[in-house]
């Protein structure tokens, strides 16, 4: 699956989890940027994507990603 | 496979989901019934959390319209509920609730359950749930001395009932207790149900006697063992979210554990429904009586989806045992409807099971009003049982209260479906539920009348119906002629054909033969009629109309006519002339020119009718889909 096909998705998602209409994507972009976006429906975000790409992710990879660039690289190294 | 966490007996969440709830938001109000008819479907948690907010954000003006029953429900939990909070406003909505929730602080919902003054106390709920899990009430771990094992069990009642009987006494609520999930993880393996201190004996025991418990005090019990294993402990328990969230389940397992919640509640407020309406031809039986007849339905032992239909019949006996209303409702001939509940040896169900039995050719959401009124209960108390996806989504459109289980088309999983949506929960059990089936049963016998049309044309509109009709080809000729053979009912004339006959038929140009088709956004009905008529110079006369009961009352038969007629008028023919013959298994078409335009003129032998339609006035009128013809109209006798 090629980057911008898993950053399309991946955007689709947050804008489901979240409950955001406009949304535009962006490497830098965390949970400081996104007021929806506590730890509770980090865990809804993170499930949906798990669930979306039909992968599964640890407590520590979760726990270490920062932003959604990392997010999209994760993806992108679980789908191979 | 039937998936428990799917919810699937609700439709999939609508692909304009995410437009339609921008809408709701820019509006400023909302209308119970376009929310509670979003929420009836399979929805996960973001989209519940979603419409919970439109809930909660027009919380005050859905009460004042008093179609839904306002619920307070407090839950003091020793884990994070969060996440069932986001779900419970909308999830009742399926219930006819709407709900608010309050949850305890963390770390303190045995404290203010126990304390009168709490912030707990002071929402004063209708409801209390007390959400303890294992490692709060002790048991998440083995216990392998047994005195201490038997320690800790007593222990956790204690505590229990201790919070149960304060939030009675101190909250003046109704009380919910759970029984807890039981452990993937084995100390031993096999041995651990031998061994009383492993994690599994505990909590079994533990959950047999809060049942013990609650069957004493009067409160409620929801099941949440049960729901676990029903779902998979290894799907329903997910470790990661226990160990980042202290959520006691997955995830995917909340949508599921709120509908349980709700269901709990609309039963405790006398919410839960009270009849269940069947369908008849592959609901109860596989097979169409009115044209397989009594030896060509696929009942009882011999093949599958006999027994699979046996198994619909056995279940819903069950239900009327513990007092739930049966009632029939089926597009058929009411004597050929009951054919098989008086002669069929494998029937389980009686014509005596079934309190109000209604088999007729009119809409089923209007027979569905005339069973509630019969039966003196809200249309809101029904579920209605039918294998057919139109017929189903007509009853969602006018009767949006009525419950109606999407079932699939495997016969086998229909009773697993109906049982899982979980429509007919109870909060107690005794002598009156036995005997209210009966009940009812004798004050529908009061009523009998039948009601006219509902609002059918928006109902056909909705469709999206296009009708192909095609003069004769060979690729259709072997549907042809079974259809001449098979059907039964909306024939006129009863002419069975072989192949090789309607390959004649199909050559002879004083014949002028279509077929049709319906396509309507359920699918493809395949071929759906068959029509044939003699050329004559004056007068083309109708050799066979026949067509599939299925359609019946989608206006099929005026789109042919409209064919007909135009091809005829082209022709220079002046006039179109039908007959019915009839038979002992055509009385439906008996007046079927004359709602066509046909006037009478004169009687045939044996009962036979002979009609005219004069061509000169005939006019077609507008028709609620889409006929595709062959371009040109004199290909049709090619």
């Amino acid at each position: 699956m090629d980057q911008n096909a898993i950053i399309e998705q991946l955007t689709e998602v947050m804008g489901e989890v979240f409950d955001l209409d406009e949304l535009e994507y962006d490497e830098s972009m965390s949970a400081a940027d996104i007021e929806e976006w506590d730890s509770l429906s980090n865990i809804r975000f993170v499930v949906a994507v798990e669930k979306e790409f039909g992968i599964r992710f640890s407590n520590s990879e979760i726990e270490a990603i920062e932003n959604v660039g990392q997010l999209t690289a994760l993806i992108s190294s679980k789908l191979g | 496979m039937v998936d428990p966490l799917e919810l699937p007996w609700l439709r999939p969440g609508p692909g304009d989901f995410r437009a339609r709830i921008r809408q709701l938001r820019k509006a400023d109000t909302v209308s119970t019934s376009e929310l509670a008819g979003l929420t009836n479907h399979a929805l996960d948690l973001s989209r519940l959390g979603q419409i919970s907010k439109l809930v909660s954000g027009h919380r005050d003006a859905l009460t004042q319209k008093g179609l839904l029953r306002p619920v307070r429900l407090a839950i003091a939990a020793s884990h994070t509920v969060d996440l069932l909070l986001e779900a419970l406003p909308a999830t009742g909505l399926r219930h006819g609730l709407l709900i608010e929730s309050h949850k305890s602080d963390y770390g303190q919902a045995a404290q203010q359950v126990l304390d009168p003054a709490s912030d707990l106390a002071k929402w004063q709920p209708d409801f209390t749930f007390l959400a303890f899990d294992a490692q709060a009430l002790g048991l998440s771990a083995p216990i392998l001395e047994e005195a201490t094992a038997d320690q800790a069990v007593d222990t956790a009642l204690d505590l229990m009932r201790s919070l149960m009987r304060a939030a009675r006494e101190n909250l003046g609520t109704a009380v919910i207790v759970q029984t807890l999930a039981l452990p993937t993880e084995a100390t031993f393996g096999n041995f651990d149900v031998r061994n009383p201190g492993t994690m599994r004996s505990l909590l079994d025991r533990f959950n047999k006697r809060l049942i013990a418990e609650v069957m004493e005090n009067g409160d409620l019990l929801l099941d949440t063992s049960s729901i676990a294993q029903d779902v998979g402990l290894s799907r329903w328990h997910d470790p990661l979210r226990w160990h980042d969230a202290k959520l006691s389940t997955a995830l995917d397992a909340v949508p599921l554990f709120a509908d349980h919640v709700c269901r709990l509640l609309a039963a405790a407020l006398g919410l839960a429904r009270k009849a269940l309406v069947l369908d008849l031809d592959n609901t109860l039986w596989g097979g169409v009586i009115g044209d397989d007849g009594l030896e060509g339905i696929k009942l009882g032992q011999g093949s599958a989806a006999g027994e699979a239909h046996l198994a619909v019949q056995a279940y819903a006996r069950s239900l009327r045992e513990r007092g739930i209303v049966l009632a029939v409702c089926s597009k058929n001939e009411e004597e050929a409807a009951r054919i098989p509940f008086r002669e069929h040896p494998e029937m389980l169900l009686k014509e005596d099971d079934i309190a109000v039995f209604v088999a007729n050719w009119t809409d089923k959401a209007t027979n569905l009003k005339f069973i509630a009124e019969a039966l003196n209960i809200g249309t809101d108390a029904l579920v209605f049982l039918d294998d057919n996806p139109a017929e189903r989504e007509r009853v969602r459109q006018e009767l949006p209260e009525v419950a109606v289980p999407e079932i699939g088309d495997e016969p086998a999983y229909y009773v697993p479906i109906l049982s899982r949506a979980g429509y007919f929960e109870a909060v107690a059990f005794g002598d009156e539920d036995r005997g209210r089936a009966q009940m009812y049963q004798a004050n529908a016998r009061r009523a009998s009348e039948m009601l006219a049309i509902g609002n059918l044309d928006d109902y056909l509109a909705s469709l999206d119906m296009t009708c192909s009709i095609r003069p004769f080809d060979e690729m259709g000729r072997t549907r042809i002629a079974q259809l001449t053979n098979k059907s039964n009912q909306f024939n006129l004339t009863t002419r069975r054909r072989s192949e090789a006959e309607i390959a004649e038929v199909e050559a002879d140009a004083c014949k002028f033969a279509v077929q049709v088709r319906l396509v309507d956004r359920f699918g493809d009905n395949g071929m759906i009629s068959v029509v044939i008529f003699d050329r004559g110079a004056e007068e083309w006369t109708c050799d066979t109309w026949l067509m599939s009961c299925r359609v019946l009352g989608r206006r099929v038969e005026e789109a042919v006519l409209a064919h007909i007629a135009a091809a005829a008028t082209k022709a220079g023919a002046k006039r179109l002339i039908g007959q019915y013959l009839p038979t002992a298994k055509n009385v439906i078409v008996s007046d079927h020119f004359a709602k066509l335009g046909f006037t009478q003129d004169g009687e045939l032998d044996d009962g036979g009718t002979r009609w005219v339609l004069d061509l000169g006035e005939f006019s077609p009128t507008t028709l609620p889909m889409q006929v595709d013809l062959a371009t040109d109209l004199e290909a049709s006798h090619a």
